[in-house]
């Protein structure tokens, strides 16, 4: 593990072979690792140079899923049809990448939505961080061999999609959350079947733990691995679980709070390093599944708390905001998503800047995977638990 | 017509390849049979169904078609690769777990051959799969592949150290390498099967084997030559159509030869666990395959559970925990046997 990155840039270093007596030439291999690898979440290369199966050097190489959305949002005829847009950036949690973007074109037209409509938008962000967070978990079991909770996991997000499409008739990308309100109203039974899922949710919490979170090959596989420190993850950037996995407390939900928030009562999990130390693989892990739990609660209040109303009173007439800039971050699943919008006073965005939270976490893979395994590196990327959609936008 | 039948059967040579092909009768339907009972374990370990259609009755064709599928195929061979070792590797592995069926008792009248170092023969001879897996990932010239081959090569080396000392500790008790013998040894009820004898020395020695034999053949928690989360498909990555099939047929091939063994060697083998009852030739084959299927369902049912584990964690159990272990169990049967004056 004393291998140093001075290495790579010679390109060769010399062996000396007991018994040989003089030393031979040897090499780095240099390995891609993608884009057609099942273990890299989609179109990510990354560039391994490995010595053995020690990992010298790794370079992600991105860019195989751009679609040019910052440039796309600037061509469109209005700021609505910007949402569906967002919907393909995360779009495993779309509802999470809506909310910020909705908030930030109602703060440029200092819209106040009604109460119904912040609650439904909160319990769909939080169904969106649930759901995310299950096909974080589940893919991340895979990576490391075990397949059975993928399928649980993929068995559980079936009823939150339920939920959602019985609201607004899609699965995966909504187009639900519109600047000032919804496009539909929740179904009447929404609340029951809402409880129902969080009663038969919160066991099967504990069926995850019990087949993979405590499982001993699994700790082995990712405790003490992959470490970053707290120091190292703030001068990264990273957020969201990367960063709480570190033992920093920091959630925008709480920290900086948007929507509303402030009303409901959760903890900010954060890694403790049980199995290992502060900011290995398991506690990003586990920070996840603690979410989970803490969404159960957000998503329970929110249900017992919901107001009537009417979801589309608020509808602008038109979407002209006035020439200026507006910045919103929003803790998506993933991190902090931020929407840096500027309008020029026409119908359509003069710029729509997007800080991805995957593409800001990725940045900090190389820093954890220097000196690991190349099964290591497959824990590590699944840790961090990246979108490609979001990182290449 | 007659006669020259009778006289094909009066060739030597003709008859040995005869007799060579007969345990295929029993390897091509196991192994068709027991890659959709994977399917249908995995999926209902993971509330799913698995294949339902093909065939009618719970998708029961499902793996005919596949193999109807794969026979259809291209044949592919990568420009890089070099070509005589890939085409030959497929067999080399395929032979390497076949032949060792023709030491496995399958009953007290059936046996391919009945040699006396039976249990040393099939030891050997299932090492020969290295050397076709080490071939397949060289020639394919895929770093993911080469990865694969390399860790199968120390693994499958390492491992094989732990299953033969936990076989020795079973020859040391019987003192034969003759399967038919050890399972002579073992008749009347299941107490005398000697996974409950010397207790509980040869209840460890077979766990130690059968921990070990899943190493051996590449199952979780020890499929790192394969671990298609990391490496893709390892030294098969490159392999599809009749050659993936064979690699395929010989692994599930490789898992009853080590479960055929542990059946063998720790629990009775053909012998019935009623003392006479249900016993007799016919009898004694169902036992055998039985227990060998037993064996394959932990395997399957612990594929389907465990995560993997890393390759050097995987090499520290075997050679830190396995391997003293077995040394330590063989000393003790020792002892015991000397001590009872054997």
């Amino acid at each position: 593990m004393d291998v140093t990155v001075t290495d790579v840039d010679a390109g060769r270093r010399p062996v000396t072979v007991p018994g040989l007596g003089r030393s031979l030439r040897a090499e780095e291999m240099v390995i891609n690792m993608g884009p057609q690898h099942p273990s890299t979440h989609g179109v990510l290369r990354l560039e391994l140079v490995v010595d053995g199966e020690i990992v010298v050097d790794i370079v992600p190489h991105i860019g195989y899923l751009h679609r040019c959305f910052e440039k796309h949002c600037e061509h469109m005829t209005n700021y609505q049809q910007v949402v569906p847009y967002v919907d393909r950036m995360d779009y495993v949690a779309a509802m999470s990448n809506e909310l910020g973007y909705v908030i930030a074109v109602e703060k440029m037209l200092k819209i106040r939505v009604p109460d119904r409509v912040e609650y439904i938008r909160v319990i769909m962000a939080e169904f969106s961080r649930i759901v995310s967070h299950l096909i974080a978990i589940g893919t991340y079991g895979m990576d490391i061999g075990a397949f059975t909770p993928f399928l649980y996991c993929m068995r559980d997000r079936e009823h939150v999609l339920d939920i959602i499409e019985e609201t607004c008739g899609a699965r995966l990308l909504y187009n639900y959350m519109w600047i000032g309100g919804l496009s539909h109203d929740v179904k009447p039974n929404f609340q029951d079947k809402t409880r129902a899922f969080c009663t038969y949710f919160k066991p099967k919490i504990k069926e995850l733990n019990d087949l993979l979170s405590y499982n001993k090959i699994f700790i082995e596989r990712t405790a003490n691995v992959g470490v970053l420190p707290a120091d190292v993850a703030v001068n990264y950037g990273v957020s969201g679980p990367v960063l709480r996995g570190s033992g920093l407390k920091f959630d925008l939900r709480k920290n900086d709070p948007y929507s509303i928030y402030d009303r409901f009562d959760f903890d900010i999990p954060a890694g403790k390093g049980l199995k290992g130390t502060v900011g290995d693989c398991w506690d990003r892990y586990m920070v996840r599944v603690c979410e989970m739990e803490q969404s159960v609660r957000i998503i329970e209040q929110a249900v017992e708390q919901l107001p009537a109303g009417d979801v589309q009173s608020a509808l602008p007439k038109r979407i002209r905001p006035e020439a200026g800039d507006v910045y919103v971050r929003t803790e998506t699943p993933k991190g902090e998503l931020g929407y840096y919008v500027v309008s020029d006073g026409s119908a359509t965005p003069f710029r729509v800047k997007v800080r991805p939270p995957c593409f800001v976490n990725l940045a900090a893979l190389p820093a954890m995977s220097r000196g690991a395994m190349i099964s290591d590196v497959v824990a590590i990327l699944g840790s961090i638990d990246i979108v490609l959609g979001e990182v290449d936008r | 017509m007659k006669e020259a039948l009778f006289d094909l059967l009066q060739n030597e040579l003709f008859v040995y390849t005869l007799m060579a092909l007969v345990p295929l009768l029993f390897v091509i339907p196991f192994a068709l049979f027991a890659v959709w009972w994977e399917r249908k374990i995995s999926a209902h370990m993971q509330d799913r169904l698995g294949p339902m259609r093909t065939g009618g009755w719970h998708g029961w064709a499902q793996t005919i078609a596949d193999i109807l599928k794969l026979i259809q195929k291209e044949d592919i061979i990568p420009t890089a690769a070099d070509r005589r070792l890939f085409i030959i590797a497929p067999y080399l592995v395929f032979a390497g777990s076949y032949a060792a069926y023709a030491a496995i008792p399958f009953s007290a009248a059936y046996i391919g051959s009945e040699i006396n170092i039976g249990l040393f023969y099939v030891i050997s001879i299932s090492s020969l799969v290295v050397v076709g897996l080490l071939m397949a990932g060289w020639a394919s010239n895929n770093k993911w592949s080469l990865f694969g081959a390399l860790r199968s090569a120390a693994q499958i080396v390492s491992y094989e150290i732990p299953v033969a000392l936990s076989l020795l500790a079973v020859v040391m008790v019987v003192g034969t390498f003759d399967l038919q013998a050890i399972n002579q040894a073992q008749s009347g009820y299941f107490w005398n099967w000697f996974v409950f004898q010397k207790f509980p020395l040869l209840f460890l020695a077979g766990l130690i084997y059968f921990v070990a034999s899943l190493a051996e053949v590449n199952r979780t928690p020890f499929d790192i030559p394969e671990a298609e989360s990391e490496l893709v498909g390892g030294y098969h990555t490159e392999y599809g159509g009749m050659r993936f099939a064979i690699l395929f047929l010989s692994e599930y091939a490789n898992m009853f030869a080590v479960s055929a063994i542990a059946a063998t060697l720790f629990f009775g083998g053909w012998n019935s666990p009623f003392g006479e009852f249900l016993s007799g030739p016919f009898w004694g084959a169902f036992w055998f395959v039985s227990k060998g299927m037993v064996f394959i369902f932990v395997q399957m049912w612990l594929r389907w559970t465990l995560p993997r584990l890393r390759v050097d964690q995987l090499m520290v159990v075997g050679w830190k925990v396995l391997i003293p272990f077995s040394f330590v169990l063989i000393f003790g049967v020792g002892i015991w046997v000397l001590a009872a004056g054997h």
